[in-house]
């Protein structure tokens, strides 16, 4: 990103709007398609704009840590696929994708949503262990957010498949749903920052010139249960402020898509 | 115990329903969707774009480079483990020879041109799907092209050919079975994808590619008119 795009970006923020003539807080259209991937436990597709990601769970039983005999275990993935963006490569995980992945993880796994000790079938030998992949399919920016809400509608819509105790029979599922408390579980908001200006949801430009971002996972009374911040920036006191006060304020907006 | 009906009641060279779109990945040059019974399968097309490692830099053309993938969650059973396993590497070189002898890249010196191939949902037939979605992404990137490649597996089910095989077919134990996936050159109805892996005799495969012309003939109509619908003209 050069100085002349940065100072077009800015010009169009001084007026208060984004590029494609939003105003700074404002997201684009969000759509939520659960079941989007029939074979998957759970999956759904979340589109912000021309922004796609999948996720889907999948279900399998392992032993238990052996510090945590009595718990099952969440792990989530993220693959930037090349499919998605001329900028990303095949090949093993770049520091973006784990970066996506960890954030989105910390988000669940903090806010307590999932009670890990349902999944336990026997002590010390048998849990349920719950994997979930972000795959997006176009990047038009704002994967963070749109990642986040894609594994919050897969967990949500996740059935369990059938199991005698000894085989997995993944082609029928049960109505058993995750032991997951929707009141608790997170939705995300990433705040910029670009100049002196605040803003969600970018494109994929704005989101180049950045100069800090906040991440912000919002439970649904308002607990914050996670912070990611980036951009080569720092920010003051004052900032933080302003960028939760937007992360708590939108993350409400976005609660009402993971139905 | 003779295969006489089809476990989902098709006709022996009818395929699964499909649906086909370009144009949906905006980030793309070229993009497509191709979903045949439950298999899906989405194409992406960068390029022609600078090519890396310089080594492989071929002044007299581009590149083509395919890429084949199923997402963690996109079959029945345990997850997919990401990244390039043998088989994935391996139809992503078929699926690349498969498209080959349709693209023009001779006035592209120095670069490549990569096709993305991504599953999120499968039930056998994802190299056909794939090689449909990637011809029809290729012709939506502009790709110069001298034709269309349409793909589509024929499959022996004990005694019968036929048309399009689904996992449950793919997996019949009451009999031998045969997998013979191609792919066919729209203008020139040759072929340009052929594996077979199963049993079968000489005559029967005489008979099987015929029916992949035919039924290919039937895909390609469909990918044509995705790719027309694109700019279709909507009148209000």
């Amino acid at each position: 990103m050069n100085k002349q795009q940065k100072q077009h970006i800015l010009n169009f923020l001084e007026k208060g709007i984004k590029l494609d003539g939003r105003k700074l807080e404002d997201y684009r259209e969000i759509k939520v398609e659960k079941g989007f991937s029939e074979n998957a436990e759970g999956s759904a597709k979340v589109t912000i704009g021309d922004t796609i990601v999948t996720a889907g769970v999948k279900l399998s039983v392992e032993s238990p840590y052996p510090d945590t005999p009595d718990k099952g275990t969440v792990m989530i993935n993220a693959e930037l696929l090349p499919l998605s963006n001329p900028e990303f490569e095949s090949g093993p995980p770049s520091i973006d994708s784990i970066e996506l992945a960890r954030v989105v993880d910390r988000g669940i796994r903090e806010s307590g949503a999932i009670d890990f000790k349902k999944l336990c079938i026997k002590e010390k030998e048998k849990a349920w262990s719950i994997l979930v992949d972000i795959c997006p399919i176009n990047d038009d920016g704002n994967l963070f957010d749109a990642s986040a809400l894609a594994v919050v509608a897969a967990l949500l819509e996740t059935k369990f498949p059938e199991y005698d105790g000894e085989v997995i029979d993944y082609k029928k599922k049960t109505n058993k749903a995750l032991p997951v408390d929707k009141k608790k579980i997170p939705t995300s908001c990433t705040v910029l920052k670009i100049g002196e200006h605040f803003l969600v949801d970018p494109n994929t430009e704005e989101e180049k010139c950045v100069d800090a971002r906040l991440t912000v996972e919002v439970e649904e009374d308002g607990t914050i249960c996670a912070l990611q911040k980036g951009g080569d920036n720092a920010i003051s006191d004052k900032d933080i402020e302003k960028m939760i006060d937007i992360g708590i304020k939108k993350s409400k907006e976005l609660r009402k898509h993971i139905g | 115990m003779a295969y006489t009906k089809r476990n989902d009641g098709r006709k022996f060279d009818e395929t699964r329903p499909i649906e086909a779109k370009v144009g949906v990945i905006k980030r793309a040059d070229g993009s497509a969707y191709f979903k045949i019974g439950k298999t899906i399968a989405y194409a992406a097309v960068y390029g022609p774009r600078e090519l890396y490692p310089r080594f492989l830099k071929n002044p007299e053309g581009s590149m083509l480079r395919c890429h084949y993938n199923m997402m963690p969650f996109s079959s029945v059973g345990d997850r997919v483990r990401p990244g390039a396993n043998r088989r994935a590497k391996e139809i992503a070189m078929v699926t690349d020879k498969s498209l080959l002898p349709v693209v023009e890249l001779g006035n592209f010196p120095n670069s490549v041109v990569d096709v993305f191939i991504e599953l999120p949902q499968t039930d056998a037939g994802t190299r056909c799907a794939g090689i449909c979605a990637a011809s029809m992404a290729l012709a939506d990137a502009g790709i110069p092209m001298k034709g269309m490649v349409a793909a589509v597996s024929i499959g022996r089910v004990d005694d019968k050919l036929v048309v399009d095989l689904d996992y449950s077919e793919e997996s019949y134990e009451g009999g031998t079975v045969a997998d013979i996936p191609m792919a066919v050159v729209s203008t020139t109805e040759e072929i340009s994808l052929l594996q077979m892996d199963g049993e079968i005799s000489k005559e029967q495969l005489k008979t099987a590619v015929e029916m992949a012309k035919q039924a290919c003939s039937k895909i390609d109509k469909i990918q044509r008119d995705a790719l027309k619908k694109k700019y279709e003209v909507k009148n209000e």
